[in-house]
């Protein structure tokens, strides 16, 4: 089993470089896509790209999507539904906890879950 | 009201979308991340482009290819927003060539529900809702007492200018302006600047 992650940002850049950590830190064989900023490559969200993200890495076992802010996540719960959920928690770190849980073989509500427990963990 | 008045609305939106898109980017400016005007005329270009094409045969069919395009090109939070509700404005419709006042004003409310829902938003939050709520009851209010459409969408689109002038004083709950927490407040909501230019399009086609 393995769940999908894609990371919605307004920002292009922002996303890959976020994916790129987690998948340094979660390790390498979670599928974790990048949906970042406008068609143009501007700042925004492309509801293609992420259309196109979440089937890259959906292996049926359900996809988690990590969205940063504003229209990236009103354009992430456009595509809620049963297996595909929208995890409210901080990008960077729910990002990384999400790719480590998914990269374990959790299943889909352990996943988000480790995500939300990103939230609470206190740096210092 | 038909396709051709849907379309008609649609149109007039969308050229008063781009002569406002400077005005609505500097109240975007001021509290958000100043593409609000760009974003919605790039999407309303696309959309009236969308309906040279190929025309849609029916009011529902017309408002969810105007809902669709809306949400693909805008790129900005508008873009979920007002495509939910041109999209949740459809559903209501079915496949009726004809739409009554009331059936209008039940496709407005319906698409005001999506948004509320989407953005998790109520009145008094600065955002277009604050707009859009009490142009809807105006709407409904002047329909039930017997009013004739333009009246009844002219006293919807003062409701919905009324209520953007509304958000000056409001500090934002939702949003990209409720970062700013205090500093959010003394500008007017550009989402809900952008629903009154749509509802007075509206009413201004309604009128002809």
């Amino acid at each position: 089993m393995v769940v999908g992650i894609v990371l919605i940002s307004h920002s292009g850049p922002l996303a890959a470089e976020v994916a790129l950590l987690a998948a340094q830190v979660g390790g390498a064989g979670v599928p974790l896509a990048a949906a970042g900023g406008a068609e143009d490559g501007g700042l925004g969200t492309s509801p293609d790209l992420v259309a196109a993200a979440i089937a890259e890495v959906d292996r049926g076992d359900g996809v988690i999507l990590i969205p940063d802010l504003g229209s990236a996540v009103l354009t992430a719960r456009l595509f809620e539904e049963e297996r595909v959920v929208v995890a409210d928690v901080p990008f960077v770190e729910g990002a990384i906890a999400a790719t480590v849980s998914a990269g374990a073989g959790s299943p889909l509500e352990a996943v988000l879950a480790a995500a939300e427990e990103a939230r609470t963990f206190r740096k210092l | 009201m038909d396709t051709a008045f849907f379309t008609a609305w649609i149109e007039e939106s969308a050229r008063r979308v781009a002569a406002e898109k400077d005005w609505l980017t500097g109240l975007d400016a001021a509290i958000g991340d100043a593409d609000h005007g760009t974003n919605l005329d790039r999407g309303f270009t696309a959309v009236v482009q969308t309906l040279a094409a190929k025309e849609p045969d029916t009011p529902a069919a017309l408002l969810n290819l105007v809902g669709v395009t809306l949400i693909r090109k805008v790129g900005g939070a508008s873009g979920p927003l007002y495509g939910t509700a041109f999209r949740e404005m459809s559903k209501t419709l079915g496949d009726d060539a004809e739409v009554s006042p009331a059936g209008l004003c039940d496709a407005l409310d319906a698409g005001l529900a999506g948004v509320q829902k989407l953005g998790s938003a109520a009145e008094g939050d600065k955002t277009m809702v604050d707009a859009l709520a009490p142009a809807v009851r105006e709407l409904r209010r002047a329909l039930q007492e017997g009013a004739e459409p333009r009246e009844a969408t002219g006293a919807a689109a003062s409701a919905a200018r009324a209520g953007a002038k509304a958000t000056i004083p409001m500090q934002a709950r939702r949003g990209r302006a409720s970062y700013l927490g205090e500093r959010s407040v003394g500008h007017e909501d550009p989402g809900a600047a952008s629903a009154a230019i749509i509802l007075t399009a509206l009413a201004t086609v309604a009128a002809r």
